[in-house]
């Protein structure tokens, strides 16, 4: 990991007028939550965080964090700024996901996990809060792999999100098992069996940490081979 | 001191070649890459700084290729063409970071030294964004030079760059080239390769078409035959006269009046076209050189 191409990450990511959306989705989530709970009871918000806040907020903001750091360089070709220096492409991998990760963590995973506390969740809301840990993790770096492979992240990403998680992950179960919203859920489920339970926990586990360590190490690989390309 | 030799290097998009069997070798000094738009610069210089893979053929820096050879970016310094998106820093951010990068020792006093050698010291504090075109070339010119490289590529570095600033760079350009640093720089300008370039690579359509230092390729372009469209009072009295002329190698009337001729020795045809004109009572009307484009230069070059 490089700290200077973490510090220059977080300033391209903060200095981007995605990072206002960014930050609209989370504050939304808890403003709508806040809202409900206070117009009828803190019970009839809780519906909002595995309907909105989970399946939609959490990505989305994954989404845009992960394609912040790395797609507009390797699409204006700025990235040969970082990558013609002695470091490991696999080290401006790391360093580029620890700051999607940190964006995700803050304005996804954090604002469920309040949402849900403002939503009287008990102990569904450190359950809720894990698994939008863990599944904003594997989020971050499968994005970030996407970020790497396309120029197109961002809509590849969303599509992957929408249709295979959302549409086809609610009317085939077995799509649980390839859902990296499902893993997360099955490990918020060891803390509060409010939680579906959707696959096995050995599963869960071993799926996100190899999408993530295999999605780091693959944008890694991505970069080794980077090509400039002229306009001619 | 580093060597550049590339042996036999190829690089094929698909069915599109973009350079094609090229062997060439920069050593120590300032060397111009000169070829028209188009012609396989950008890719080249891509090729050299490992930027790409070559389809065929090696790029070697020093004895070891450049592909996937990230420790090889510690003798390389690199100016690309594409403009810097990094608007939200200031030039002294900017190449501060790039100092970082490199894992320079003292990478704050790096960053004051180099930005003092391109003159870039006062303005340093504002954002890039707000530079001039001179001014983010100069900034680049310094993020490449901060870790003192070896080998110093720059892409079409006077692209956009005005007067002032372009003899400011190439003055810079060459004092690193007497520090003995090699130094290349691409550039589609003949007058900017000749001003600064000792040794000259020409690369037209991806081929490598001459090499040399800038006399012997300068003659190559001035001797080439060059063709005049000629009117006169009398066009087939004049190509009697000219066809007798040593000078010339060919003259043909074109459709609707006046000549094509095609001169081989420009020197003796430009003093002695107003002689055997007014000898022979012709009054030359128009005279203008028909194919003085840098392109009929190097299609020139690689028909030759």
């Amino acid at each position: 990991m490089n700290a200077t191409i973490v510090r220059l990450a977080a300033q391209a990511l903060l200095g981007r007028r995605r990072f206002w959306l960014l930050l609209a989705l989370p504050v939304l989530l808890v403003a709508l939550t806040v809202l409900i709970a206070v117009l009828t009871d803190r019970e009839a918000a809780w519906p909002l965080l595995p309907g909105l806040g989970y399946p939609i907020v959490l990505p989305l903001v994954a989404v845009l964090a992960a394609s912040s750091v790395l797609g507009p360089e390797v699409d204006d070709g700025s990235i040969v700024y970082l990558l013609s220096k002695p470091i490991s492409r696999h080290g401006v991998a790391l360093s580029k996901w620890v700051v999607a990760w940190a964006a995700t963590l803050v304005a996804g995973a954090l604002p469920l996990f309040v949402s849900a506390l403002i939503a009287g969740g008990g102990d569904r809301a450190p359950a809720i809060g894990l698994a939008a840990a863990v599944a904003g993790t594997t989020y971050s770096a499968l994005f970030l792999a996407v970020s790497a492979l396309t120029r197109h992240a961002v809509i590849v990403s969303l599509l992957f999100v929408l249709i295979w998680e959302g549409l086809l992950g609610n009317l085939l179960s077995g799509v649980a098992w390839l859902s990296v919203a499902q893993w997360g859920l099955r490990i918020g489920y060891e803390v509060s069996a409010a939680l579906p339970d959707p696959t096995n926990l050995v599963w869960a586990v071993l799926a996100s940490v190899v999408v993530t360590v295999g999605g780091v190490w693959l944008a890694g690989d991505r970069l080794r081979s980077f090509s400039l390309r002229g306009e001619d | 001191m580093s060597t550049l030799v590339l042996d036999s290097v190829s690089r094929w998009f698909g069915n599109v070649v973009a350079v094609n069997d090229v062997s060439l070798t920069i050593s120590p000094g300032v060397t111009g890459l000169l070829g028209p738009n188009g012609a396989g610069k950008t890719t080249l210089m891509a090729l050299m700084t490992g930027f790409l893979a070559p389809s065929a053929g090696t790029v070697l820096l020093d004895g070891k290729p450049v592909w996937r050879h990230t420790e090889a970016y510690r003798q390389i310094g690199l100016v690309p063409e594409r403009e810097l998106s990094f608007g939200y820093l200031t030039g002294r951010q900017f190449v501060r970071a790039n100092a970082d990068l490199h894992g320079l020792t003292d990478p704050g006093a790096a960053t004051e030294r180099i930005l003092g050698v391109v003159d870039m010291v006062e303005p340093a504090g504002r954002n890039l964004d707000t530079y001039s075109k001179g001014m983010r070339q100069r900034v680049k010119i310094a993020a490449a030079l901060v870790h003192a490289p070896a080998l110093l590529l720059l892409d079409e570095p006077f692209n956009g760059v005005d007067p002032r600033q372009r003899m400011h760079l190439m003055d810079l350009l060459r004092r690193l080239g007497d520090e003995g640093r090699t130094v290349l720089f691409s550039s589609h300008i003949l007058e900017e390769v000749e001003r600064l370039a000792r040794h000259i690579e020409v690369v037209v359509s991806g081929r490598h078409a001459a090499s040399g230092d800038f006399g012997a390729i300068r003659r190559l372009m001035t001797d080439r035959p060059v063709q005049y469209a000629v009117t006169s009072s009398d066009d087939r009295a004049l190509a009697t006269v000219l066809i007798a002329q040593p000078s010339v190698r060919a003259v043909r009337l074109r459709p609707d009046s006046g000549l094509d001729v095609e001169v081989d020795d420009l020197g003796s045809f430009a003093v002695g076209l107003p002689q055997w004109a007014r000898a022979h009572g012709l009054t030359l009307l128009d005279l203008s050189p028909s194919d003085e484009s840098l392109e009929s230069v190097f299609a020139y070059l690689v028909n030759r």
